[in-house]
């Protein structure tokens, strides 16, 4: 009972003691507070030097990775197709910058020149193909589904975990282990499973892919009604399976804040129990959930290729898995790319989410 | 007589957004064995910071800190033996024990680590050590959890003895114990340090304990030394409108109650 | 209107845990409009039990297993805390009995602005009032307790412990309750900034009128500023008497305890006389 015991001295903060003038202005802690903006510009720009420092390094690093396995890319190609003239193969070489003839130096500059234009090579499995093109056509689709299905698994989770906490005690309490178990349920079996009860047996649902056989994406309520129902299975199976991971961290957060002794302030103010159990405790709490949220908005695009392998989903997953088995380094190196940009923006949408909802970040910019 | 010698030392910290911080300021003073000095100063006054320099947690930005003349060595067997000499009683006695290990490992840690006696005294050491605090010989197989707050500091304070050492540094000892075992924790103290004929810095930001337990006086304010001398003169006779206030802000009943003869309490 | 505020009979409380901690037992006392009464006691004694289970702030282990609480409210009425109902608790709270509580370092919300902290007590307890109304009883609070009006908009952790305390009394201070319960308000901070703080709160007092029931364990403190001062150990009150009569004459051996663990500042050196 910790709220009930005394608390002892303990050093306070080394601020000034402004018991005889209330109004004295001290340390930047004080200063901070005079202005009307409360945006923390200078925490803000420290971030984005940072962020800019590792997109240059990730692009670095992407372009080095294919150029340490030179060779295999084309050979393999041609291997395939043995009607390629050598002049052909060579314009290939020189269009994925293999060639050798420029420096290292130079092939770099040139990466970033391209990749400035968009241009991120074209790509040999898929008909030579530019790989914006075909990143392109898969990338809406995972994106929209399983970024659909990350939030919304996060929102229930997070509600839910939030009221768990606060009716820790409760029979509620079964929530956790239920949908804990349910996120180590191999999700392809859970999957497979769902494809078998409501396609087969009930036929709700259609077995697979986006959209129906023999259609073409248009904005047409009908197609749009095809998507929902196509992306329905997938999408109730994702957020049965990360349920759990969103719902244990809020509600053990929830814990946590609850034993706080401003919970026990709130209510003794006379406040009522919804809006201490949302304004105050889960505000405080979902700030940590904030961040797991952002990292996992990272992994949207690269992690899902269980989930498309099941239901043949025409996403980003998939598209990976070939190009590396066919060697297909534009491909790859694009899809990384992708894959690094999206989870640097998250983070930068976290920081800057974080810092809003926690004001003590903004001083020390730490 | 050892003589502990804290020579100019200034401190300064420096804290991303804030700038500098002063933590000290040119403070002196020195300690002898067989002398308890009694360091008054409430937070952010810079105790801390002292308490730490004298157990090597931190170095001064600048001056010196010697023992019998010579400064401490920073680092190898030099900084070893000083650290044999001069130990420290933490404030919290709930974090300064580890609460997996008895109070026999405890103890024994700096018998063995300095060698202090020989491998088959070692347990006949840690039960002289207990009686000493005023603990029974039972105690020693206990866990901290067992054990109350006062006896806990008990037990930190036969650790700081183990080593034989010559200067004690306590750090707000008491505060965290209840009141009524206060008073027996200081008392075992004050025994001790004459029996031992150890040096004693007392650190409080209490005025009463600390003119009742030491002999010299020191008051600290916002790292700097603003006034010093023998305890009853630097609480009954300060010179520095700090202490003044200081004094006048600490609870007095005697005084209180001598002065309002028949008003009630609430006339501050 | 009698002159009584509180009339507390009988009361104790249980910590259902195994073994059974009888936290409080058949505590009785009476407090009186405008007093300041101090419970003094060390750890483990019931005081702080006392004081949460007069207001129904104890939460599970802890049961109230006999005793009623009746507040005598100005208006006349007589109102028997135990029986009223979540809804009429809720309203009752802060209205009549406000707390401050300790180590205000934890107290205020962390993420909420301090306007905000003090808002949410008028839209809670006075709906009537508009929003530029509320802020300006806000603004006015902070004057009182010389925080100032315009810290409003800062953040907790922007403020240092003493004015943090200052927020919360204020944020008790808010719907002129008729009894503050104060659990160790000063025990973190300094001494010159206690001392400021028990000024406040005595100068509250005698222009607001209200009865306070200062809990701590410094006993030195309690005698300069109580008006009586019950000692608990253990669970029970085993003296109560005015502060001038704890100190010249202590009649219980606990109280004579508690007075001698404690030197003298002035005076002969020595520990407080018996």
């Amino acid at each position: 009972m910790t709220a009930l015991q005394p608390t002892l001295p303990t050093e306070e903060p080394n601020l000034p003691d402004d018991t005889f003038d209330a109004l004295e202005v001290g340390t930047t802690a004080t200063t901070a507070s005079k202005g009307r903006s409360r945006i923390p510009w200078r925490f803000l720009g420290g971030r984005a030097l940072f962020y800019l420092f590792t997109l240059w390094a990730a692009v670095t690093i992407n372009f080095i990775l294919p150029r340490l396995m030179k060779g295999d890319a084309v050979s393999a190609y041609l291997a395939r197709n043995r009607n390629i003239t050598p002049e052909a193969a060579d314009g290939l070489r020189a269009l994925l910058g293999l060639d050798t003839d420029k420096s290292l130096f130079e092939q770099y500059i040139d990466y970033w020149a391209h990749l400035l234009q968009g241009d991120l090579g074209v790509s040999l499995l898929h008909g030579l193909r530019p790989v914006t093109e075909v990143i392109s056509q898969s990338l809406p689709w995972t994106i929209g589904l399983v970024g659909f299905a990350t939030i919304v698994s996060f929102i229930i989770g997070t509600i839910g975990g939030a009221i768990v906490g606060w009716r820790r005690g409760s029979r509620l309490d079964a929530l956790i282990p239920i949908t804990t178990f349910l996120s180590t349920i191999p999700y392809f079996w859970l999957g497979l499973l769902a494809i078998a009860v409501f396609s087969v047996n009930l036929k709700l649902f259609p077995i697979g892919k986006a959209y129906g056989v023999g259609m073409s994406p248009e904005f047409t309520p009908e197609f749009i009604g095809q998507v929902i129902h196509h992306g329905f299975l997938p999408a109730a199976t994702i957020i049965i399976a990360s349920l759990g991971g969103w719902m244990l961290g809020m509600r053990n957060m929830m814990l946590t804040v609850l034993d706080e002794d401003y919970i026990m302030v709130a209510q003794a103010k006379g406040m009522p129990n919804r809006r201490v159990l949302w304004g105050y405790a889960a505000r405080n709490a979902v700030l940590p959930q904030i961040q797991s949220f952002a990292l996992s908005i990272g992994f949207i695009v690269g992690g899902t290729i269980v989930m498309e392998m099941v239901f043949s989903y025409p996403g980003v997953g998939k598209l990976l898995l070939d190009a590396t088995n066919a060697k297909d380094y534009a491909l790859m190196q694009g899809v990384f790319l992708v894959i690094t940009l999206s989870v640097l923006v998250a983070n930068i949408l976290a920081d800057i989410a974080y810092a809003f909802l926690d004001p003590r970040t903004r001083q020390t910019g730490a | 007589m050892t003589l502990l010698e804290f020579d100019s030392v200034t401190k300064v910290y420096s804290v991303r957004g804030a700038g500098q911080i002063k933590a000290l300021d040119d403070v002196s003073f020195s300690l002898e064995s067989g002398q308890t000095i009694g360091l008054v100063g409430q937070s952010g006054s810079g105790k801390s910071t002292i308490a730490k320099i004298l157990t090597q947690l931190e170095t001064p930005t600048s001056g010196e800190v010697r023992l019998d003349g010579k400064a401490i060595p920073r680092h190898g067997r030099g900084l070893r033996s000083y650290r044999q000499q001069l130990r420290m009683v933490f404030q919290d006695p709930f974090a300064s024990l580890n609460p997996y290990h008895s109070v026999r490992h405890h103890i024994e840690r700096p018998l063995r680590l300095d060698s202090v006696v020989p491998k088959d005294a070692m347990d006949d050491e840690v039960l002289r050590l207990l009686e000493r605090v005023r603990l029974l010989p039972a105690i020693a197989d206990r866990r901290p959890h067992e054990l109350s707050g006062g006896q806990r500091q008990r037990v930190a304070i036969a650790r700081a003895l183990a080593s034989r050492p010559k200067f004690l540094v306590a750090d707000e000892p008491v505060s965290m114990l209840d009141v009524s075992i206060r008073l027996g924790v200081l008392t075992l103290l004050a025994d001790l340090q004459r029996e031992e004929g150890l040096g004693v810095l007392y650190i409080t930001h209490d005025l009463a304990t600390a003119r009742h337990f030491s002999d010299e006086i020191i008051v600290l304010n916002q790292g700097q030394i603003v006034e010093r001398g023998l305890a009853d003169d630097v609480i009954l006779r300060p010179t520095h409108p700090y202490t003044q206030e200081l004094r006048a802000a600490s609870p007095d009943p005697e005084k209180f109650f001598a002065s309002t003869a028949s008003t009630h309490g609430g006339a501050l | 209107m009698s002159d009584a505020l509180l009339s507390v009979n009988n009361f104790s409380v249980l910590y259902d845990v195994d073994p059974a901690v009888n936290a409080v037992n058949n505590v009785d006392f009476e407090l009186r409009r405008g007093e300041i009464l101090g419970l003094a006691g060390e750890s483990g004694c019931g005081k702080t039990t006392l004081a949460y289970g007069i207001q129904r702030l104890l939460k599970a282990p802890a049961v109230i297993t006999s005793g009623s609480v009746v507040f005598h409210d100005t208006t006349g009425e007589d109102i028997d805390i135990s029986q009223l109902d979540v809804e009429q608790m809720r309203r009752f709270r802060w209205d009549k009995i406000s707390m401050v509580f300790q180590g205000a370092m934890n107290a205020l919300n962390p993420v909420a602005t301090i306007g905000s902290q003090l808002e949410d007590v008028f839209e809670m307890h006075r709906p009537g009032l508009s929003k530029s109304q509320r802020r300006e009883a806000v603004v006015e609070l902070l004057e009182i307790v010389k925080v100032g009006g315009q810290r409003r908009r800062s953040f907790p952790h922007e403020l240092s412990g003493g004015m943090r305390q200052r927020v919360m009394i204020a944020m008790a201070l808010a719907l002129r309750p008729q009894l503050m319960v104060m659990d160790e308000p000063t025990t973190a901070l300094d001494v010159l900034v206690q001392r400021e703080i028990l000024k406040q709160i005595s100068q509250l007092r005698h222009e607001f009128g209200f009865s306070v029931i200062f809990i701590t364990h410094d006993l030195p403190l309690l005698l300069e500023i109580s008006d009586r001062i019950a000692i608990m150990q253990a669970g029970h009150i085993v003296e109560l008497n005015t502060a001038e009569q704890i100190w010249r004459n202590p009649r219980d051996p606990y109280t004579q305890k508690l007075l001698s663990s404690f030197p003298r500042l002035t005076g002969e050196k020595g520990l407080v006389a018996l």
